[in-house]
């Protein structure tokens, strides 16, 4: 699929640690409602490319455009506007916050946008259906199994309607069944919600879940679609 | 897959007509194949000749005769044998992906093109069976699931020979 119409552009992006070269010349590109899988090796600078994507981590050459906005001249303050009201992130491990309950945490981003306590839960509560637990809306994240809080979480990322998700590794501490239930739900309430999902995986089980694929090897990606 | 030991095992619950066997052999294990009529009758021939199944009665009506088949001693005995025999491991040793990757490096071509090219093609088909999953029933899941494993043992045969090609390459052109 080529750039036109896309929602988020990468285009030549560098990105050194030291020595090492995480990001050497990666493109990338997402339209909206569309599921893209980065795969690739350990090391290959896969998570690199979506913190840049994301507004996370800044690249040392190469630009980012979002919604035909070019990142590297927003400020900061813009940017973590961004990353709160239009971006919504799914990780591995421990986002939920402890001390609060599921539903609590699902309303999370939406009261740190000003949005009121009871109209927060509200909408939390409907994600929280979407994504089958909305009967642990009292629970604390302690309470619950590990693929119950994954859903929790994939809910308080999708809870702002965010245009792209960023999930990084969403099943990499689940079971076979939790995961792919994780990634069932995750990938139907995107769709529905027409939001584009980035997808960090190294499991093929789970890019089986996205429209098309970009590896990335060496901190050069390869768009397989327009390989193939 | 056994289609004797299969149409002989559906035939322990009771007799039944060449095609009341091919519908609940297509309905159960046929899902991308079923059963040519020709394949049941040849089939059960076979299995009558060997005396694993007899002939229980025959119908006339409008049509040709309806042989109704039911399962012999032997043949409850022959379906115990194939169960409780396990399967022989395939190794694919001399895998064509594998001919393929050395070639490449013996032209020198190149050779991770190859295994990009084919990891996005294994991919095509798992998004096709993960949808297939998506919508059907436990039967669905299962039997696309025993495929998913299978594919994606070959992508990770695939990765871990993408992180090798340079000793490859150092070990075919030596």
């Amino acid at each position: 699929m080529t750039p036109a119409g896309s929602l988020l552009v990468a285009h030549d992006l560098r990105k050194a640690y030291g020595p090492t070269h995480a990001l050497d010349g990666a493109e990338f590109s997402i339209h909206p409602g569309e599921v893209v899988a980065v795969m690739g090796p350990s090391g290959s600078g896969k998570s690199t490319l979506l913190h840049c994507l994301a507004g996370i981590v800044t690249p040392d050459s190469g630009s980012i455009t979002y919604n035909g906005h070019e990142m590297a001249t927003m400020n900061d303050s813009r940017r973590s506007a961004l990353r709160r009201s239009e971006f919504g992130f799914v990780f591995q491990f421990g986002q939920l916050v402890p001390e609060l309950t599921c539903v609590e945490n699902v309303a999370l981003p939406l009261r740190l946008n000003g949005t009121s306590r009871k109209e927060a839960e509200r909408t939390a509560l409907s994600w929280m259906e979407r994504l089958e637990v909305d009967d642990l809306s009292g629970k604390r994240p302690g309470e619950v199994s590990g693929g119950q809080g994954q859903r929790v979480a994939v809910a308080r990322s999708l809870v702002t309607s965010p245009r792209v998700l960023f999930a990084d590794e969403p099943t990499g501490a689940l079971d076979s069944l939790n995961g792919e239930r994780v990634m069932e739900l995750l990938t139907d309430a995107a769709r529905s919600a027409n939001a584009a999902v980035v997808l960090v995986t190294h499991e093929t089980r789970v890019a089986a879940y996205s429209d098309r694929e970009i590896v990335v090897r060496d901190g050069k990606s390869r768009d397989m679609e327009r390989v193939v | 897959m056994s289609i004797g030991h299969t149409l002989l095992g559906l035939l322990e619950s009771g007799p039944r007509h060449g095609y009341d066997l091919k519908r609940a052999f297509d309905e159960k294990f046929g899902h991308d194949r079923p059963l040519h009529y020709g394949q049941v009758y040849s089939t059960m021939s076979r299995l009558l000749k060997n005396g694993l199944v007899e002939v229980d009665g025959i119908e006339s009506g409008e049509g040709p005769e309806r042989k109704r088949y039911a399962i012999t001693e032997a043949g409850v005995t022959d379906v115990q044998r194939w169960l409780a025999t396990p399967e022989k491991p395939e190794p694919y040793l001399q895998s064509v992906l594998y001919t393929k990757v050395v070639l490449a490096l013996l032209t020198h071509r190149d050779a991770s093109d190859i295994l990009d090219t084919q990891r996005s093609e294994h991919l095509r088909m798992m998004r096709i069976l993960t949808d297939r999953k998506r919508k059907g029933d436990l039967a669905d899941q299962l039997i696309c699931d025993h495929a998913l494993f299978h594919l994606e043992a070959d992508l990770r045969w695939l990765e871990l020979t993408a992180a090798r090609l340079g000793k490859l390459a150092e070990a075919v052109t030596r």
